[in-house]
C-alpha cells in the first residue's frame, strides 16, 4: 500500500529551484523581524521546517494537498471555531464558571483558540469561515436543550464535555484518512490527544470518570446520546472481546465517529453559515 | 533452520487471525505479517531455534508489527506498574484515588491482552520489569511515575502514528492513545487538582498540540524498567 503524497516538500523544491534562495532570503528577513502572515507564523510554529517551507511559498500549501485532506482540515475547523467560540464566550461571562473549574476551562480555551489559529494557518485561503453557532443546541432558535448555557455553569460544563467527548472521536476517525499526509496526520493525532485531555478533565469536574463506560452519556440529557453512540463496541480490530471485563474493555478503547455523524450531532449548535 | 514449511504469516493467519480478512486488507496483512515475522526472526520457532539471543529483544520498526511490538513493551510495563500499586496501595491515597488507579490498571489490561492477541506468535516477549527510584509505599512517588508513564505513552502513540501502514492499525492506535490522553489528565489533576496542570503547558506547545516522540526517544526513556536492553533497528 502505498499512499502518493501530493504535499512532498522535495518535489516542492524540485519543481521550483529559485524556490530555496526565495525561502533563505524570506526567513533571514523573519529572523530580522520582518512580519509573517498567521498561516507562515503556524508553519514555522508546528516545529517543522516543511510545514514553514510550505507556508512561506505564497499558497503552496493548501494548494498543494488534496481536495480530500482540505476538507478534513476545514471539517476540524469547523469543529475548532465551535468549540474556542463557546469557551471564549463561557470564559468571558462573569459569574458564570465555579472558581475550581476556571482555570481548566481557560487552558481549553486557550488551546482551542490555537487549533483555529493552526488550522486558519495552514488553509489559508481555503479556510471556511466561521460559522454562527446557537450554544443552546437550537439550530439558530436559541431555545434548545441547552437554553441556559451561559447562565449556568453546570449547563456550560455539561455542553463542554459533549464537545469534547465528540471532538475526540471525529479527530480518530479521520486518522487514517490522512495517512501519507505525514505532517498533517502528526498534527491531527497531537490534536486530537489534547482533547482527550480536555474530555477527561470536563467529565471529571463535572464528577464523572475520566473514561467513557460502555455507552453511558456521562450525566448528559438525552439530547447527548449521539456523541456516545457506538462507545459500547468490544469488537477490536479483527478481534472480538479480549478481555472478561466488558466495562473495563469499552473503557480502554475510545470509539471513532465519522465526518457525517459528527455533522449530525453538531447541527443544532449551528445557527448558520456553514 | 528451513524454511520449507508455510510462511509464519500465514500460521498466523490459520490460527485465526485471517478468518475475517478478505482481499486486499488480507494480501496487505500476509505481506506485513511474512516481512514482520522474517524480520523478527520468529521462523525460528518452527525449527527449534531460540527466538531471540538472550539480553537483545529486538524492535524492527520498518514495519507495523514492530510498531505493535513497541506499543505493547509500553502497555505491559503500565499494567505491571499499575497491578502492582494496586496490590498494596499507597496509604497516603486521598479518597476516590484508589479507584481511578484501578480503572487505569484495568485499561492498560485490555490495551496489552488486545495488543498480545493481536500479534500472537510475532510478538516479542517482554522483559521482565525493574521499578528504580520509584516508592510503591509514596503517593506521590506512584503519582508521578504515572504521570511520566501516561504522558510518554501519549507522546509515543504520537510520533508513531505516522510510521503506521495499515489503516486499521492507525484506527486502533487511536482508540488507545485518546484513552491514555485521559489517564494523563485525570493523574494530573489528582496531583493539582483545578488546575491547568491536566494539559499542561509542559507538555502542550503554543499551538495546543501535545507531544510526539519518536519511538527510539521513548524507548530511552523506559529502557530502565526492563531488566534487558530492547534493540530498535530501522529507526
Amino acid at each position: 500500500m502505498h499512499i502518493t503524497d501530493t504535499f512532498e516538500p522535495k518535489r516542492l523544491l524540485a519543481a521550483d529551484p529559485d524556490i530555496t534562495a526565495r525561502l533563505a532570503a524570506r526567513q533571514a528577513e523573519i529572523a530580522a523581524g520582518a512580519s509573517v502572515s498567521t498561516r507562515t507564523r503556524a508553519g514555522l510554529m508546528m516545529g517543522g521546517a516543511v510545514l514553514a517551507t510550505a507556508a512561506l511559498a505564497s499558497d503552496a500549501f493548501a494548494q498543494g494537498l488534496p481536495s480530500m485532506v482540505v476538507d478534513i482540515l476545514n471539517f476540524a475547523l469547523t469543529l475548532e471555531h465551535l468549540e474556542a467560540e463557546f469557551y471564549v464566550t463561557g470564559v468571558g461571562t462573569s459569574g458564570l464558571i465555579p472558581s475550581d473549574m476556571r482555570a481548566p476551562f481557560d487552558q481549553i480555551r486557550k488551546h482551542e483558540v490555537a487549533h483555529v489559529a493552526f488550522l486558519r494557518g495552514v488553509l489559508g485561503s481555503a479556510a471556511i469561515a466561521k460559522p454562527t453557532f446557537d450554544f443552546t443546541g437550537g439550530s439558530g432558535s436559541g431555545n434548545g436543550p441547552f437554553a441556559d448555557v451561559f447562565r449556568n455553569g453546570q449547563t456550560f460544563a455539561a455542553v463542554a464535555q459533549a464537545f469534547e467527548d465528540t471532538g475526540v472521536r471525529a479527530y480518530k476517525g479521520q486518522a487514517a484518512n490522512l495517512m501519507g499526509h505525514n505532517d498533517v496526520l502528526r498534527a491531527a493525532l497531537r490534536i486530537h490527544s489534547v482533547e482527550a485531555r480536555h474530555a477527561s478533565q470536563v467529565r471529571r469536574m463535572r464528577g464523572q470518570k475520566g473514561w467513557i463506560t460502555l455507552s453511558n452519556s456521562g450525566g448528559l440529557p438525552e439530547a447527548a446520546q449521539a456523541t456516545y453512540k457506538g462507545e459500547s463496541n468490544t469488537f477490536q480490530f479483527i478481534l472480538g472481546q479480549a478481555d472478561s471485563n466488558t466495562q473495563a474493555m469499552t473503557e480502554a478503547f475510545d470509539e471513532t465517529l465519522t465526518k457525517s455523524q459528527v455533522l449530525a450531532i453538531v447541527a443544532p449548535f449551528i445557527a448558520g453559515g456553514r | 533452520m528451513t524454511h520449507t514449511h508455510d510462511l509464519p504469516g500465514e500460521a498466523a493467519l490459520s490460527t485465526g487471525l485471517g478468518s475475517a480478512w478478505g482481499g486486499s486488507n488480507r494480501r496487505e496483512f500476509l505481506m506485513l505479517a511474512a516481512k514482520g515475522a522474517a524480520a523478527l526472526g520468529v521462523a525460528g520457532s518452527m525449527s527449534g531455534c531460540v527466538i531471540a539471543a538472550a539480553g537483545t529483544k529486538k524492535l524492527d520498526f520498518r514495519d507495523d508489527f514492530g510498531i505493535l511490538n513497541f506499543a505493547y513493551a509500553l502497555e505491559c510495563l503500565e499494567s505491571r506498574f499499575y497491578t502492582k500499586v494496586c496490590e498494596a496501595p499507597p496509604r497516603d491515597l486521598r479518597p476516590g484515588e484508589l479507584q481511578v488507579l484501578q480503572d487505569i490498571r484495568d485499561h492498560e489490561i485490555a490495551h496489552r491482552r488486545f495488543l498480545k492477541r493481536s500479534l500472537q506468535i510475532l510478538r516479542v516477549e517482554v522483559p521482565m520489569s525493574v521499578w528504580p527510584g520509584i516508592d510503591f509505599t509514596s503517593r506521590s512517588s506512584v503519582l508521578n511515575t504515572a504521570k511520566a508513564f501516561e504522558d510518554l505513552g501519549v507522546a509515543g502513540y504520537n510520533g508513531a502514528g505516522t510510521r503506521i501502514r495499515l489503516a486499521e492499525f492507525l484506527t486502533i492506535a487511536g482508540k488507545i492513545v485518546s484513552v491514555e490522553a485521559r489517564h494523563a489528565a485525570a493523574i494530573r489533576d489528582m496531583l493539582n487538582p483545578n488546575s491547568r496542570d491536566f494539559a499542561g503547558d509542559d507538555v502542550i506547545d503554543e499551538m495546543g498540540m501535545d507531544r510526539a516522540l519518536e519511538p527510539g526517544e521513548v524507548l530511552a526513556q523506559v529502557q530502565k524498567y526492563f531488566a534487558e536492553p530492547y534493540r530498535a533497528v530501522g529507526l
